[in-house]
């Protein structure tokens, strides 16, 4: 039980860190921001590799397959594409 | 793999989550992000190498294949988009990644339940397993729906029928009732019902998949920008609950994060809407069409038609002009004429201004990335709080393709259905030049007094010809 009370108290404090810190980005980066936690959110990746790597049952493996495929295009495709619509804020002008 | 101490990971993680943290920090200004995106990507390497070097990888093959296929699919979408497919894009990849959580929180409570000989799954895990699964589930089907009607695959209009709250209601319950099965574990109901021969998380699976295209079907359009909002804070949540299914840190703050971060997007949108997210979600708004006789009645011999040539001269003549765009500069792939013509302007000592309603587009920020692409300096995008108060000293107003974003009747009619939306007050300039290829309605279906206002006047075409045809008289002059 003592491992769910830290799991929660993460949880609660992530929440209102995130809370504190997204309040403050300016309306003109919202889709690079959502485009980023999108990638933040292939951190699911981290559990489809125990889960693909581990699976005892074929069924498992392939589920985690497709989990890790899944969460790759995530945390891959939005990296970059957040970084495509950053460079052209950081260097208005040029390309 | 390697025989890591077990602080090794944690601190790793620790170490992921802080990178992620200052990741978001860095993206409070245009100037730091790409630093901050690049902080985060980090974050994401180390937190997966770890993971791939502390556990026994039974099957790396598996792995790699999907690693690979995953980053191939995922490189080739990012370089190919285009920025005016980028709401979709997005909308797909919150997808994923909600539907990666809800699977990899199912396979392992198929471990579970393969391993340990007993049925009995332990109550944190069974509560958030079902959690992340319902939630994954409506954010993959739900945003596949959404990038459907954004990519015109999938009507964009709203898709309404008779009973729709009870099929979603239904299927909420199905859901919810088989996480409940997921959690008491009947081991007092009678033997075949034990859970290794009911696939309750896998039903659930199947109710909340349908129950992601239920809501999303009825909801129009330009309601997108909180859908995909909603969405992405989903696909937080659900990273969060898996990681509360196999107890990891870096799961539960990242997932956290994301969240947070979506659930503060979806709450700008609505107020910018002044509408309840219950409305956007379940109140099927812009099906209400005015009649054409409300409109005929408002327009006729009210309305005043110009041309390029004639915006030209009342550019030459202006100190302060604020552009104003909306989705119809998106669909007409404007952005590089208006810009061209923001940079003339600047080059003969005009003000210019970009005034951006924040649900201006398909997605929260859409036309500032437009824009920002087209090479609009980002210190020229102002947000509505700041624009408005200037419009008095303003001698031109371009409106492009916007239409309920800029209605007065936002702020005088108690009665219509954007009555209290934040609006863009753009009838305190000089003179509005409207540019857009009819008088047709927005997406709130009602008319616009401000074309018929008299110092209005309509440029009517498509916004890229209608733009480049002012931009060259201008510089032709000049």
């Amino acid at each position: 039980m003592s491992e769910l009370i830290t799991n929660l108290t993460l949880f609660v404090l992530a929440g209102f860190l995130g809370y504190s810190i997204i309040t403050k980005i300016p309306a003109t980066l919202h889709t690079p921001l959502m485009s980023g936690a999108n990638a933040i959110t292939g951190i699911t990746l981290v559990g489809a590799v125990v889960v693909a790597g581990s699976g005892s049952t074929t069924l498992a493996t392939a589920l985690g397959f497709v989990a890790v495929v899944m969460a790759t295009v995530n945390v891959v495709g939005g990296y970059l594409v957040s970084h495509k619509m950053l460079a052209d804020f950081s260097n208005p002008g040029g390309d | 793999m390697f025989d890591l101490p077990e602080p090794v990971l944690s601190l790793a993680y620790l170490v992921s989550a802080i990178l992620f943290i200052q990741g978001l920090r860095d993206m409070t200004h245009p100037r730091t992000a790409t630093r901050g995106n690049f902080l985060s990507a980090m974050g994401m390497f180390l937190a997966v190498g770890v993971t791939i070097l502390w556990f026994e990888i039974l099957s790396p093959w598996v792995l790699i294949a999907g690693l690979i296929v995953g980053s191939a699919l995922g490189i080739g979408l990012a370089v190919t988009v285009d920025m005016t497919e980028m709401p979709q894009l997005v909308g797909l990849f919150n997808g994923f990644g909600g539907g990666a959580s809800a699977l990899v929180a199912g396979a392992e409570v198929m471990e579970v339940q393969a391993g340990g000989g007993s049925t009995v799954l332990p109550l944190d895990m069974a509560v958030a397993a079902g959690a992340s699964g319902i939630i994954g589930a409506v954010t993959l089907f739900g945003s596949l729906v959404a990038a459907g009607k954004l990519h015109g695959v999938v009507s964009g209009s709203a898709i309404r029928y008779t009973g729709e709250h009870v099929v979603k209601a239904g299927l909420l319950a199905v859901a919810v009732a088989f996480g409940g099965y997921l959690i008491v574990q009947p081991d007092l109901l009678s033997a075949y019902l034990h859970a290794e021969w009911v696939p309750s998380y896998w039903i659930l699976i199947l109710a909340a998949s349908l129950l992601g295209i239920a809501l999303v079907i009825p909801i129009g359009g330009a309601d997108m920008p909180v859908v995909i909002a909603l969405l992405n804070s989903y696909s937080g949540l659900a990273a969060a609950g898996t990681g509360f299914v196999l107890g990891n840190s870096a799961l539960i703050i990242a997932g956290t994060l994301v969240g947070a971060a979506g659930m503060i997007l979806t709450v700008i949108m609505c107020e910018s809407m002044n509408r309840s997210l219950t409305n956007v979600l379940f109140g099927g708004f812009g099906e209400q069409a005015s009649s054409s006789e409300e409109m005929d009645d408002m327009y006729e011999g009210n309305i005043t038609e110009t041309s390029p040539e004639e915006v030209e001269m009342l550019l030459d003549t202006a100190n302060r002009v604020v552009v104003v765009p909306g989705y119809g500069m998106a669909v007409a792939q404007a952005q590089h004429a208006v810009s061209e013509l923001a940079e003339s302007l600047t080059e003969n000592d005009v003000d210019v201004e970009f005034g951006i309603h924040p649900v201006a587009g398909r997605m929260p920020g859409h036309m500032n990335v437009l824009l920002a692409e087209a090479d609009v300096p980002y210190d020229m995008m102002k947000e509505l709080e700041e624009i408005n108060p200037t419009f008095s000293q303003t001698d031109v107003v371009i409106v492009i393709g916007a239409n309920d974003v800029v209605n007065p009747l936002a702020n005088t009619d108690d009665s219509s259905p954007i009555s209290g939306m934040p609006v863009l007050n753009v009838g305190d300039a000089g003179t509005v030049i409207v540019n857009k290829r009819s008088l047709s309605p927005g997406f709130s279906g009602i008319p616009n007094p401000l074309f018929a206002e008299d110092n209005t006047l309509m440029l009517f075409g498509d916004g890229q010809e209608s733009m480049q045809e002012c931009v060259n008289h201008y510089n032709d002059a000049h």
